[in-house]
């Protein structure tokens, strides 16, 4: 994996700052959704082999959760967005 | 050839020039009952039950690389049946008594060493988990003994059992659990279905799953169009992409885990020894090289190589349980790709689509269920019923709200 994370509110960081919770492509369901809706949401994931949205924390920095978007083969990464700021860019 | 002590001698003796490749390398034919995807331990043991137990004729294993190329020969060996949820216990249990019986039945020297497995604990409420485990073994008629500290100290003197964090208090044993020679287990399973007249087409990759009126017609793959009557997955950290091709959505993430060797010592550790205060394990290979591993590096990943961080965090441990490792130096690395699913338990299982078949999620125990998985999928190919040991492990079970967790971790697989 890179070893160096390009943090938005850090700069440049070594990834051991981070931590990485998982799938970051997954919208929570309303509350009142259907179970096939809450199933997929907590048991099914894509898993691709290429690249995937990760949830990372920046335990050692500043704590803001981010959205990192890698390679699960080659482990390039390709951009680190604010959590917030992804959210807010696919209008949840 | 049947392999024997005679044997050994006569191709000694002649040069050893007669000896016969272990099976053929058959081009596929345009037709299978059953197609099994993935040549590793799971699949070429599937394939074998199949013909030797079901009695299936026309059988196929597919398999990308060669076999026995990925997770079965990228393991730490460990064989063992002390699980404690009753949708675990009794599938392991089978396995290990199949283990019991297989080199001779397979005619292969799988080099199985039950020289028992120790877990320590720590702490009250660890020592009390364990005699849960240990009870709900009994349960099921697997024998389990708990060890004290002064027990302990005479079978392994080496530990650490004064760490000021994490004591060692005792730990629970399983004599009949061990290793197994990782590739010969392949190796056997392999030679023994090719002599039941199973195919092993090796450099074949599967592209795309054929489908018609909602059932399977066959595979594509890099040799062409294989129709098949029956299809079972077995692709290990590749589930998710074959399942891709026959729109499955599946509860599997795939993740690294590393494992290490060192230079070969004499004769230091006689069991398999894990460690209750990280999940660090450690044996010793008969060729003398302490082989052992710990958590999966977390993250998402395909690649078959791991991260540093890890490294120092597994050495870290190791050291932390047995001082005198930090004097021994690693001579190699690896990293396999693991099917984690969602409760850190296996999945034997039909799929919406009636005539494929599931074999995945064995997180990184896939090793000890080999000969359990095999037969147990067999019997669900065969027979098209799920065997009573796997019951539990079906793939609709996390819809239904019935995991099988045995860590209790809920479903982030990278916590299993």
């Amino acid at each position: 994996m890179a070893s160096l994370i390009h943090c938005p509110h850090c700069g440049v960081r070594p990834k051991e700052e981070f931590s990485i919770r998982g799938d970051a492509s997954l919208v929570r369901p309303d509350p009142e959704a259907s179970d096939e809706a809450w199933h997929e949401y907590v048991h099914i994931r894509a898993n691709p082999r290429g690249r995937y949205l990760e949830h990372w924390q920046h335990v050692a920095g500043c704590r803001r959760w981010l959205v990192v978007e890698r390679d699960t083969f080659t482990h390039q990464v390709f951009s680190v967005t604010d959590g917030a700021a992804a959210a807010r860019g696919t209008s949840r | 050839m049947r392999y024997s002590a005679f044997s050994i001698v006569k191709n000694a003796l002649t040069g050893n020039v007669n000896w016969k490749p272990a099976w053929r390398q058959p081009e596929p034919k345009p037709y299978y009952d059953v197609i099994i995807v993935g040549g590793g331990g799971h699949g070429l043991a599937t394939a074998y039950y199949l013909a030797k137990e079901f009695g299936l004729k026309n059988i196929a294993v597919v398999e990308k690389g060669y076999l026995g190329s990925g997770n079965v020969g990228r393991n730490t060996t460990i064989v063992r049946s002390n699980y404690m949820l009753p949708g675990n216990e009794p599938f392991y249990e089978f396995s290990m008594k199949l283990w019991e019986g297989m080199e001779q039945e397979l005619n292969y020297n799988a080099m199985l060493s039950q020289r028992g497995i120790i877990n320590l604990y720590h702490n009250d409420s660890q020592r009390d988990a364990y005699i849960r485990r240990g009870n709900a073994m009994w349960m099921e008629g697997v024998p389990a003994e708990l060890l004290d500290r002064a027990a302990l100290k005479k079978m392994l003197p080496f530990l650490n059992f004064d760490h000021a964090r994490f004591p060692i208090m005792g730990g629970l044993l399983q004599k009949r659990g061990g290793t197994a020679r990782h590739d010969a287990v392949a190796w056997g399973y392999a030679r023994a279905a090719d002599r039941l007249g199973v195919d092993l087409i090796q450099n074949c990759e599967v592209t795309g799953i054929r489908r018609e009126n909602g059932v399977v017609t066959g595979v594509e793959t890099s040799k062409g169009f294989i129709g098949c009557g029956k299809l079972g997955l077995a692709a290990a950290g590749n589930t998710s992409r074959v399942g891709e091709m026959a729109d499955l959505k599946l509860p599997i993430e795939s993740h690294v885990l590393q494992a290490f060797v060192t230079e070969g010592l004499k004769p230091a550790i006689d069991h398999v020894i894990t460690y209750g205060a990280g999940h660090f394990y450690i044996s010793q290979s008969d060729k003398g090289g302490l082989v052992f591993g710990a958590e999966i590096d977390g993250y998402n990943s395909y690649a078959q190589r791991g991260n540093l961080a890890t490294v120092e965090h597994v050495m870290e441990e190791g050291v932390m349980m047995i001082p005198g490792l930090s004097r021994v130096r690693v001579l190699r690395s690896w990293g396999g790709v693991m099917d984690m699913s969602m409760d850190g338990s296996p999945i034997i299982s039909h799929t919406p689509i009636d005539n494929l078949y599931l074999n995945c999620g064995w997180c990184y125990g896939g090793f000890k269920a080999t000969p359990a998985s095999g037969w147990c999928f067999a019997h669900l190919i065969a027979r098209d019923e799920t065997h009573p040991v796997a019951r539990f492990l079906r793939l609709d079970r996390f819809e239904r709200g019935y995991p099988i967790d045995e860590h209790g971790a809920g479903p982030q697989p990278n916590l299993h």
